[in-house]
C-alpha cells in the first residue's frame, strides 16, 4: 500500500481500536462497578454539559501553563549562559538548580501562594519550577558541546569571548534548547493542572483545570473526571505541537535532525 | 633564484614572511620533544609543502605558526609580528568546518565578522572569494546541501575573504576523492598566482606536495626535525600536463624516496 496512505490510516485504525477496545471494557464490569469506566456516551453526554466551563477553564491553565513556560525558557537561556562561561560557576550553582527540580511541589504549594498570592502567580511560578530543570540543563549541555575545531576557527579569527558566545556557543546550543523545551513542553500543562488543583483554591473565580477536576471530584461527576483529564491531554498536545513547529521553523534549514534524505524518522 | 647572479651589497632582499627560531614544541616534559628547535624562514609569496611521517610534528607546526599554540622555546615572526598578534593569517583545516546553521555566503563572511568589517565590504569580499572557487551561485546554499569538495572550496573562499598575507593548510585535500583533489589542487595555484600570498600546505601526499609547491620540507619523527628542504624547479602554470611531465614525476619519486628513509615505520 502507498506509504503515505499507511500514515494516516495507521493512527486511525489504531484509535478506532481504542475506543473500542474502551467501550468493551466498559460493559465487561460489573454493572455497580461500570461508573468506574464511563461509556463512551456517557462522556459525549459530560462533554455536552460541561463543555463550555472546561473550555474556559483549559483557558486559564493553558495561560498559566503558557507563562510559566515562556519564563522558564527565558531564565534558562540566561542561566545557560552563565553557567556555561566557567567551570566555577558551575560546579557552584548547578547542586542548586538541581534543588529547585527537587523541592517537593505539593509540600510548598502553601508557602508559595503566600508568597505570591493565590491563583494565577502561584500557578504560574509552580509551572516555572517544573518546566525549568530540563531547559537550563538541556541549553547548558548544548553551549558546551561545541565542535573543538569550531573553537579553533573562532579563536584563530581572534573572536571575542562575547562573539564566541553569541555567534557559535548559542546557535550551536539551539537544538539542544529545543530539545529542553519539548520536554518542558509535555511538563508544563500537567504542572499548570497540578498547580490549580493544589493552589487555585482561591484563585476568586478563575477556575482551571485542577480546581475542575477537584470540584468533579468532590461531586462524583466521574464522566466529567474523564473529560477534564482529556482536555488536559489535548493542552499538552497542543503545546509539544506548537514547540515541534516552532522547532522545525528555526532548524530545519540546516539541522540534521530535518535532513531531507530520511523522512521516515 | 639563478644562483650565477652575483649579489651586489646594496640590494637586500625582501625580509621573510615566516621567521622561526630555534622553536621547540614539547607537550610533556619528560617526553620526545614533538618539534627539535628549529630554524626556519619561508620568503613571502613561496608555496612551501610540509611533508613527514606521522607524529613528525606536521600539524604542531602549523599550529605554532597559526598562534593557536605556544612553542615551548625560541620565536615565531610572520611578517615581523608573533603569529597571535596578526590579521593577515588564514588557517584551512582538515575538515571545512562550516558553521551548519549559516548559509555559504554568511560562512565565507563569518571571520570578517569577528574583525568587525562593514557590511558592504564585507558582502563585496564574499562574492569575490566565492566566485575564485567557482561557487558563486552557491551562497544561499546551507552546508549540508554541499558535497565533500564543495565544503572544501567554501572554507577555502572563507580563508581567502580575509586577504590573507600567509595561508595555512592542514591537510586540506586529504578527505577527498583523487579527482577532486586534484582539480582543487590545480585551482588553488592558479588564485596563488594571482594572488601571491604565502603558503604553508600540510599534507600527506609526495604527489601533491611536488605538484603545489615551490619548496618541499621533509620532517623526520621522534623528535620532529627537518631531514629535507627542497626545490621544486617545475615551471608554471601547473595544469594536468603537469602530472605527466617526466621531471615532475622523478621529483616525486625522489621524494617519496627521502620520505620513506626518514620513516621509521616503513624502514
Amino acid at each position: 500500500m502507498n506509504p503515505r496512505v499507511l500514515r494516516w490510516l495507521l493512527p486511525l485504525v489504531l484509535a478506532a481500536l481504542l475506543l473500542a477496545g474502551w467501550q468493551t471494557l466498559h460493559h465487561s464490569l460489573s454493572p455497580s462497578r461500570r461508573f468506574l469506566l464511563p461509556s463512551l456516551p456517557q462522556l459525549a453526554e459530560a462533554f455536552r454539559v460541561h463543555g463550555p466551563a472546561l473550555l474556559l477553564a483549559a483557558r486559564h491553565t493553558a495561560l498559566a501553563a503558557l507563562g510559566g513556560f515562556a519564563l522558564a525558557a527565558f531564565v534558562a537561556a540566561g542561566a545557560s549562559l552563565l553557567l556555561a562561561s566557567s567551570n566555577l560557576v558551575r560546579a557552584t550553582l548547578y547542586p542548586y538548580l538541581m534543588g529547585l527540580q527537587m523541592v517537593p511541589i505539593i509540600i510548598i504549594a502553601p508557602i508559595l501562594i503566600l508568597w505570591v498570592g493565590p491563583g494565577a502567580p502561584s500557578v504560574i511560578l509552580v509551572t516555572f519550577l517544573i518546566t525549568f530543570f530540563p531547559l537550563v540543563v538541556n541549553t547548558t549541555q548544548g553551549l558546551l558541546s561545541v565542535d573543538r575545531a569550531h573553537l579553533d576557527l573562532f579563536r584563530m579569527g581572534r573572536a571575542a569571548r562575547w562573539q564566541e558566545l553569541l555567534l557559535l556557543r548559542a546557535p550551536a546550543a539551539l537544538p539542544y534548547f529545543f530539545t529542553g523545551l519539548r520536554i518542558s513542553a509535555i511538563l508544563a500543562p500537567i504542572g499548570a493542572l497540578t498547580a490549580d488543583y493544589l493552589v487555585g483554591t482561591s484563585s476568586g473565580g478563575r477556575l482551571g483545570l485542577g480546581m475542575s477536576a477537584l470540584l468533579f471530584s468532590a461531586r462524583n461527576e466521574i464522566p466529567a473526571l474523564y473529560a477534564t483529564a482529556l482536555v488536559g491531554c489535548v493542552l499538552g498536545f497542543a503545546l509539544v505541537a506548537a514547540v515541534s513547529g516552532l522547532s522545525w521553523l528555526v532548524l530545519h534549514r540546516w539541522h540534521d535532525s530535518y535532513s531531507p534524505g530520511d523522512s521516515d524518522k | 633564484m639563478a644562483a650565477a647572479t652575483p649579489s651586489l651589497p646594496s640590494v637586500t632582499p625582501p625580509p621573510p614572511a615566516i621567521r622561526l627560531r630555534e622553536v621547540s614544541k614539547r607537550f610533556d616534559a619528560s617526553a620526545t620533544p614533538v618539534l627539535a628547535p628549529l630554524d626556519l624562514e619561508i620568503a613571502a609569496g613561496e608555496f612551501v609543502a610540509v611533508l613527514g611521517p606521522s607524529g613528525c610534528g606536521k600539524s604542531t607546526l602549523l599550529r605554532l605558526l597559526s598562534g593557536l599554540s605556544e612553542p615551548a622555546s625560541g620565536h615565531i615572526t610572520i611578517d615581523g609580528h608573533p603569529p597571535a598578534q596578526g590579521d593577515d593569517l588564514a588557517y584551512v583545516f582538515q575538515d571545512a568546518t562550516l558553521l551548519p546553521w549559516l548559509d555559504v555566503g554568511a560562512n565565507v563572511e563569518t571571520l570578517l565578522r569577528l574583525r568587525r568589517v562593514p557590511a558592504a565590504e564585507r558582502g563585496r569580499r564574499r562574492d569575490a572569494a566565492l566566485a575564485l572557487v567557482g561557487l558563486a551561485d552557491r551562497a544561499r546554499a546551507y552546508p549540508r546541501q554541499l558535497s565533500g569538495g564543495q565544503k572544501m572550496r567554501v572554507s577555502l573562499a572563507r580563508a581567502l575573504a580575509t586577504e590573507p598575507r600567509v595561508l595555512l593548510l592542514d591537510e586540506p585535500f586529504g578527505a577527498l576523492d583523487e579527482m577532486t583533489r586534484d582539480r582543487l589542487g590545480e585551482e588553488l595555484l592558479a588564485i596563488h598566482a594571482r594572488q601571491r600570498w604565502t603558503a604553508v600546505f600540510v599534507t600527506h601526499s609526495v604527489a601533491e606536495a611536488v605538484f603545489l609547491a615551490t619548496r618541499i620540507l621533509v620532517l623526520a619523527p621522534r623528535p620532529g626535525r627537518l631531514a629535507h628542504d627542497l626545490r621544486v624547479d617545475l615551471p608554471y602554470p601547473r595544469n594536468h600536463d603537469t602530472r605527466r611531465d617526466p621531471a615532475y614525476l622523478r621529483l616525486v619519486a625522489d621524494v617519496s624516496g627521502r620520505l620513506r628513509a626518514v620513516d621509521p615505520a616503513a624502514a
